[in-house]
């Protein structure tokens, strides 16, 4: 699932890349290798264009006319020199503010993420959020509740501490504000502006945000304590192939055995660590602007590796603007939150309306025994044996 | 029930608690980026 993403993401990003190395260097002798109207024309039509024939065009101090020649006073950078440092990143700045955002004048990243943002990313995650809950309603109205098939015991069995279910509403608590306050900024400027009008989602915008970056720390923390305490039940077990292999029993009659936690639930489990942790950190990225980045580091070891290319996606940029880091970050915290969307989505929909006694284990932390019989079988008799030691060790001995 | 409703209060604590704590050792951006001659607050 990570793979393909970041697949997607960098075949969306980088096809332009590709596309510039493939083309053949353009013939700019007619203007004394300056660029030409050929090159104008393409970036206004919007073709990429690679650069590299003049952003190393930036003067030579060295060889600078004496000061009272011709042009001497620009100390061997001419004016066009100057401009070609400031847009390719090159010149030497001082600013009166700090960080090195303030000494990037000009980054041209900033369209692309905007178009990337505003369109395929809002576009197709919207799509996708939409999609899930249409084919839960389906699934919903095709197979109908999940029901308890045999009689009630009224016997309950303890499945989650006190502990277990803090941690739990800690991380669906924050998530389900987290995801809201984040469609909120996503969909701001393009849905929510022309329906609500500026004042109005200035409001919204305003505390999205505030709630947006202090509920985070919760959501992390959360993440952290479900870890901690889940991990030793998520490890794969033998019971989970057949458990995969029959599809959870959710069309037929009878569940698989299954232990604590069923293959489908530790499928959650691990979806909410690896994808929840790498949202976390492109969210810290975010959080702290410019001081984390990762995406030149991340994509230099692409290319060492040999992944880049086997992807098709040529050699990836290893020198990106601050600016451009935080673009990225910001376009894969996005992707990612809405695959775990999706998925939340279907978590929520099996543990609330989809079937009967789930809920339980979350509400008051205890479950009916024939549901749990009926869908955690291996892990009832486990309990069942602890049960019957404990009451045999309480006995004093004679 | 008490889990759940106790989460969602800690959820609000940890919120108010860790914007405190990040406003106190001057991690907003205006305490981060502005130099010393920018007024953001006058």
């Amino acid at each position: 699932m990570l793979r393909a993403l970041i697949a997607l993401m960098l075949t969306l990003s980088f096809l332009s890349t590709a596309n510039a190395q493939d083309a053949a260097a353009p013939d700019r002798s007619a203007t004394g290798g300056a660029q030409t109207l050929e090159d104008i024309m393409a970036r206004q039509r919007g073709e990429p264009v690679d650069n590299g024939f003049r952003s190393g065009l930036t003067g030579d101090p060295d060889s600078a006319a004496g000061i009272s020649e011709q042009l001497g006073t620009l100390g061997g950078a001419s004016d066009p020199d100057l401009w070609r440092a400031l847009r390719f990143g090159s010149a030497d700045i001082s600013a009166s503010n700090n960080g090195p955002a303030a000494t990037t004048l000009i980054q041209d990243g900033g369209m692309n993420w905007l178009q990337l943002r505003e369109g395929p990313v809002a576009i197709y995650g919207g799509y996708l959020l939409l999609a899930t809950i249409a084919l839960l309603a389906l699934f919903f109205f095709v197979r109908g509740r999940i029901r308890i098939d045999g009689e009630k015991t009224g016997n309950k069995i303890t499945r989650f501490k006190a502990v277990e279910r803090f941690g739990h509403w800690l991380l669906a608590g924050s998530f389900i504000l987290l995801g809201v306050t984040g469609l909120i900024s996503l969909f701001g400027r393009k849905v929510l502006i022309p329906v609500f009008g500026h004042d109005a989602f200035s409001f919204l915008a305003v505390g999205s945000k505030w709630i947006h970056n202090n509920v985070s720390w919760a959501f992390m923390l959360a993440l952290v304590m479900i870890f901690v305490m889940w991990v030793v039940h998520n490890l794969p077990h033998k019971s989970d192939i057949n458990w995969l292999l029959k599809g959870g029993g959710i069309f037929s009659k009878g569940h698989p055995p299954a232990k604590k936690f069923n293959a489908g639930q530790k499928l959650i489990f691990w979806s909410v660590i690896v994808l929840g942790t790498s949202i976390s950190v492109s969210g810290l990225s975010l959080l702290f602007p410019f001081e984390i980045n990762m995406f030149a580091a991340t994509f230099a070891k692409l290319n060492a590796l040999g992944i880049s290319s086997a992807l098709g996606l040529g050699e990836l940029r290893e020198v990106l603007a601050p600016h451009e880091e935080m673009q990225y970050a910001q376009l894969w915290h996005a992707i990612v939150s809405f695959v775990l969307m999706a998925i939340i989505l279907a978590h929520i929909y099996i543990g609330t309306v989809g079937m009967e006694g789930a809920y339980d284990a979350m509400g008051s932390g205890d479950v009916e025994e024939q549901w749990a019989r009926e869908h955690h079988s291996i892990w009832v008799d486990e309990v069942m044996a602890e049960k019957q030691a404990a009451s045999k060790g309480a006995t004093p001995a004679e | 029930m008490k889990a759940m409703l106790v989460a969602f209060v800690a959820v609000a604590a940890i919120s108010v608690g860790s914007n405190l704590i990040l406003m106190q050792i001057g991690f907003s951006s205006q305490d981060r980026y502005a130099g010393p001659d920018v007024r953001l607050d006058d």
